[in-house]
């Protein structure tokens, strides 16, 4: 049987090719992100191995509060130089770097932040050499220039060198909390630390420089330790453990370090690869309807030949067994160039990634037997399992079928077991979903119930989408007659004929654009969501904030209030707020000019009652506590020392800009983080100084620090859309794989209908159908079809962003459904276009065919 | 045995008007070794208002002469008419309006759409061309084959005959210039095949139709007004007023000529 099942696979390899494509890609996909997650998984592994190749011991440090510095935040540590000169005495230690970490954020040289809002990537050391007195820093070597020896000079890594335009010699001009400073640059250097190669920046400085800036003179956060060759690093780190007092220092062997390390970048990459192959899982589900309609139509066809292999004496489980066997045979042929075109993507994928600012380290392409072999098994494993249904039914084709003469239209199977099914299926589901709407928050049974129905009604959608096609295709039926006349009828009839292999055609399609759908309509309120609140209540032209834990000295409000076309300057601090034991932001502000930038809806008291002692609550925080206007309370503001009484005013519905509630400023401000320093100031431009240019002029007032943002609305509520449209964008290429094989399925059916209806072409031609009207009839079966996938899809889609949406509403408040009106247009002139590309071939076959041939077909 | 038999007559000599004719054509397969002459040289006149039947052995192109004078084969050499209209000269657009606009056909099976009504199926070339049918001559032409009852079932729900009688009235509803044949009751029994016989003579006689039929069937030849035989892809012989066993006759003949060339 072997030999039947290979010859068959060769007799019909051109019917198999679409369906071959569609394992082909399903397999690529997952081998493509096996192999790219072991290629990135072992890149970055080495990488981390290379930065702690020559560290033998690590010493960390705990920042702690400066006793010399007061207030004013700077941070201090136990490791003092005396006892990085101790470390150095240990036998086997032949050198120490001593640390000072911090975060500098870097102007541009034409003025502009670098990276400002990722600040913790900022990253700010000392240019430590090897031996003191040298100039070579193995950490960091130096690519051009020298090393920063002097407290005026300062170091840059190439990349950032590059982006900000800087050469040597150039003034650099940075800021780490408060004002702007300026230093020459030397030298430039090279790294390869994560945070700098996805987008930060590095600066260098020399050993006091950095300690004065970031830490106290004389203390260090670090010290990377390297021994003699042949040094037992365990006991070395014993060692240096029992010199260093115990409290506020931690001392790690460098093998452990990496070792910790590799772990975490391992359990990073895996949860990447997880996602990847969920996708790809979604791929290859799809290719399940290609592969089971191709072998349902291949049996079909072959049932004479079936019928006679039966007669002659071949069981049943024989033939099961020879349809199995072509399965995988075609799945293993498909899978194996699946392979090859998988490594090829994860070949592609790092500099493609990379080019998008993904910053992955360069290594070899890691190609393991195990990733190899899973996916070709997964292959195979899809294929076979596909065949299962078609080839059980082709074991029970009847041996005297053979026999008979006549061609017997294949009994139409009863479909009410079926459509009961996938009507209790999609039933279910809508019910579940229709309750998860009514709820409003996103409690874990909540979210149960939404995976739950958001896989059932689906999936029940595939079940009954056989009984759904009658309808709707006879509804774009009577619309394509309507329009192109017998062949849009035709067309009609040839979608209607068989309604499994359109439904399966059309589901494939189906599955993609609810998914595609579904995250469009999320996406898109959740952004209008988030964009509407981040300037709910706020009316001010411009915020200006700062990036990071840097603060605003309240003396700057006044400065900025000076600004020519600045009407008015609305310093804000806020502190914690406890009350009844719930925490909350209290924002503190002059309430008669906060009311000029603020448009705060009161059910009760208003802005201009605020006092001392007197606050207004947002209706959340009234409702959380139990407190209404009118209600004294012991609440504690900033420090949990200072408790105090306080009475509420006013209650507002809250906002994202102002979260719990509203004080004075003098109440505030000197309990406020960061201890008596400003959050933000809101500004109010003069109505004849509305134009740009403002900005620029409140950024010079406040020296110019690359540290400072001042953002108008519009910037405000981009800031938080960003990161949701590129999310959106990498799910659309994702799910565009899955697309495109429903799209193969398509040309699949519509050349196995070409095929199947040979006579009907050649009568349809004799009788007086010209070519362009063969093509027609083909094409508009095609479009029929993918429209109803497509409108399926997008439907489903909709319903369930809309019901599971609701949960969100409890975090935020302003969420609503917005429907992406261009975006789901745009969908169904995609459902069109493919039905269109996907005829081009099989109409094309149609028409050539040969018409007599055609008519005297058997 | 019957009188008309006595000699051939020249083909185009026979009528006075035709619905078709061929003039000189040959129709030649592949090229060098395996070059095969179908139809050499056929000159033959199809009259209106007149049941042609075209006879022959098979291989002796009597399919061919008819695929070339409907316009659904190419022409090699020589010309095929129908009406004052030249078909070698058309191209396949062309041909598709002329079969659609001016001849009607009956296959021998695979006749109908299986997913249109029995009605849609007889109104196809004219919903292809987006004419309107002509509701009076449509229901005396379902009358007249007896399809009133069943006008709204679909093929699988009809009898082999039942759907033969659908053919035969998609090929008169559209009025044709011409109606062609091709064994139209080679799938049917005896019974349902003189029907269908019946109903393409019936045609001619009360209506003035034409029509030209391919058989191998004496029998249904003998329905014809007039029999051309063929052989090696030659016209060899015509009979006019044909009987089954004046047919059958000028068939042993062929038979018989053949053995002892």
């Amino acid at each position: 049987m072997l030999r039947t099942a290979l010859r068959n696979v060769f007799a019909h390899r051109a019917r198999l090719v679409m369906t071959a494509l569609a394992i082909t890609l399903g397999v690529a996909f997952v081998c493509g992100t096996l192999v790219f997650g072991d290629t990135v998984a072992q890149a970055l592994r080495g990488a981390s191995a290379r930065s702690f190749k020559d560290v033998a011991v690590s010493v960390q440090a705990e920042p702690q509060s400066n006793p010399d510095s007061g207030a004013d935040g700077t941070r201090s540590t136990a490791l003092t130089s005396d006892l990085v000169d101790k470390v150095r005495t240990v036998p086997g230690v032949t050198s120490v770097h001593p640390m000072v970490d911090g975060a500098a954020t870097l102007a541009a040289k034409d003025g502009r932040p670098l990276n400002a809002d990722n600040n913790w990537q900022n990253l700010a050391t000392n240019y430590a050499p090897d031996t003191p007195g040298t100039d070579q820093d193995s950490r960091f070597p130096l690519s051009a220039g020298r090393a920063p020896t002097a407290g005026d000079e300062m170091a840059l890594d190439r990349r950032t060198a590059e982006k900000a335009g800087y050469h040597i010699g150039d003034p650099v001009r940075f800021a780490i909390q408060g004002p702007t400073l300026t230093k020459k640059l030397v030298g430039i250097v090279t790294t390869d630390d994560p945070r700098v190669t996805v987008g930060g920046t590095l600066a260098l400085f020399d050993t006091s420089t950095a300690q004065q800036l970031f830490l106290q003179a004389g203390r260090f956060d670090e010290l990377d330790v390297s021994s003699a060759p042949g040094t037992d690093n365990q006991e070395l780190t014993s060692r240096i453990r029992a010199l260093l007092p115990a409290e506020g220092i931690t001392v790690t062997s460098g093998a452990q370090l990496a070792n910790e390390q590799a772990e975490l970048i391992a359990e990073s990459t895996k949860a990447l690869t997880r996602m990847l192959l969920a996708f790809a899982g979604i791929a290859l589900f799809v290719g399940v309807f290609v592969i089971a309609n191709t072998f349902t139509m291949l049996i079909a066809q072959r049932s004479r030949e079936t019928a006679l292999l039966r007669a002659i004496g071949a069981s049943r489980r024989q033939v099961v067994r020879a349809v199995l066997t072509e399965a995988g045979l075609l799945g293993l042929g498909a899978s194996a160039v699946g392979l090859a075109l998988g490594i090829g993507i994860a070949t592609a994928m790092r500099p493609v990634l990379n080019a998008g600012g993904a910053g992955l380290p360069d290594g070899p392409l890691v190609i393991s037997t195990d990733a190899l072999v899973r996916s070709l098994l997964v292959g195979i494993g899809v294929t076979v399992l596909a065949a299962w249904l078609p080839a059980r039914k082709a074991a029970k084709v009847a041996p005297v079928e053979a026999l008979t003469a006549v061609d017997l239209m294949p009994p139409r199977r009863s479909m009410v077991l079926r459509n009961s099914l996938g009507g209790l299926l999609t039933g279910v589901g809508v019910l579940i979903v229709l309750y998860v709407s009514t709820r409003k928050d996103g409690a874990d049974t909540n979210l149960k119930a939404a995976a739950l129905g958001s896989v059932l009604v689906p999936t029940g959608m595939i079940v009954i989408a056989p009984l759904l096609s009658q309808p709707l295709i006879r509804l774009a039926g009577a619309v394509t007659t309507r329009l192109f006349g017998v062949s849009g009828k035709l067309a009609m009839e040839n979608a209607l004929r068989n309604p499994r292999r359109t439904a399966a055609t059309a589901s494939a399609l189906m599955i993609g654009l609810t998914l595609i759908t579904g995250l469009s309509v999320a996406g898109s309120s959740m952004n209008a969501a988030l964009k509407a609140a981040a300037v709910a209540g706020l009316t001010a032209d411009y915020k200006v904030s700062i990036s990071g834990s840097a603060t605003i000295d309240p003396a700057l409000g006044a400065k900025v209030a000076e600004v020519p076309g600045v009407a008015e300057s609305v310093p804000v601090a806020s502190a914690v707020l406890v009350a009844r034991g719930r925490g909350a932001t209290l924002t503190g502000a002059d309430p008669r000019r906060l009311a000029t930038v603020s448009d705060l809806k009161f059910s009760s008291g208003s802005l201009a009652d605020l006092g001392p002692g007197k606050i207004v609550l947002s209706d959340r925080l009234a409702k959380d506590t139990g407190l209404s206007k009118g209600d004294t309370f012991q609440g504690t503001v900033g420090d949990s020392r200072n408790k105090r009484e306080l009475t509420v005013v006013g209650v507002y519905r809250q906002t994202r800009a102002f979260g719990g509630a509203i004080g004075t400023m003098d109440d505030v401000l000197p309990h406020a983080f960061f201890g008596g320093k400003l959050d933000s100031i809101l500004i109010k431009a003069a109505s004849n100084r509305n134009a740009s240019g403002l900005d620029q002029d409140i950024r010079q007032v406040l020296g110019n620090s690359p540290l400072i943002r001042v953002q108008n609305q519009e910037q405000l509520t981009k800031e938080q859309s960003g990161a949701s449209d590129v999310m959106l964008n990498m799910m659309y290429g994702l799910l565009g794989m899955t697309v495109v094989i429903a799209v193969f399925g398509v040309i699949n059916t519509l050349a196995m209908s070409v095929f199947e209806r040979t006579r009907e072409i050649g009568l349809l031609r004799a009788i007086g159908l010209d070519n362009r009207g063969v093509k027609q009839m083909v094409c508009l079966e095609s479009v029929v079809i993918s429209l109803f996938g497509t409108a399926l899809g997008i439907g489903t889609g909709i319903f369930l962003a809309w019901a599971c949406g609701s949960l969100s509403k409890a975090s935020l408040p302003q969420y609503e459904t917005v429907l992406p009106w261009a975006r789901l247009g745009l969908f169904l002139l995609l459902g069109l276009a493919i039905g269109v590309l996907a005829a081009v071939w099989p109409a094309r076959r149609a028409a050539s065919l040969n018409m007599l041939r055609a008519i005297n077909a058997q | 045995m019957s009188m008309q038999a006595a000699a051939p007559v020249p083909a185009h000599a026979a009528t006075s008007s035709a619905a078709a004719r061929a003039t000189g054509l040959g129709k030649v397969y592949g090229q060098g070794e395996t070059r095969v002459v179908a139809l050499d040289s056929v000159s033959v006149e199809f009259g209106r208002g007149r049941f042609t039947a075209i006879m022959g052995p098979s291989g002796s192109g009597k399919s061919t002469l008819m695929h070339c004078m409907a316009g659904l084969d190419s022409v090699s050499t020589g010309s095929a008419q129908i009406g004052d209209t030249e078909l070698s000269g058309l191209n396949d657009r062309q041909l598709t309006r002329l079969r659609r606009d001016s001849v009607g056909f009956v296959f021998q099976a695979f006749n109908l759409l299986p997913t249109l009504t029995a009605l849609e199926n007889i109104t196809l070339p004219m919903a292809i061309a987006g004419r309107r049918p002509d509701q009076q001559w449509l229901d005396t032409v379902v009358a007249t084959v007896g399809l009133s009852g069943r006008l709204s079932h679909r093929p699988a729900q009809l009898s082999g005959g039942q759907q033969q009688r659908v053919a035969v009235a998609r090929a008169l509803a559209s009025r044709p210039e011409i109606i062609f044949a091709d064994e139209p009751t080679g799938n049917l029994d005896s019974r349902a095949g003189s029907e269908i016989l019946g109903f393409l003579r019936e045609s001619v006689r009360e209506w003035g139709r034409t029509v030209v039929m391919v058989t191998h069937d004496p029998v249904a030849a003998a329905y014809a007004d007039r029999v051309v035989f063929l052989a090696d892809g030659r016209l060899t012989d015509e009979l006019l007023a044909p009987t089954a066993e004046g047919v059958l006759d000028r068939m042993r003949q062929f038979d018989a000529l053949a053995r002892t060339s």
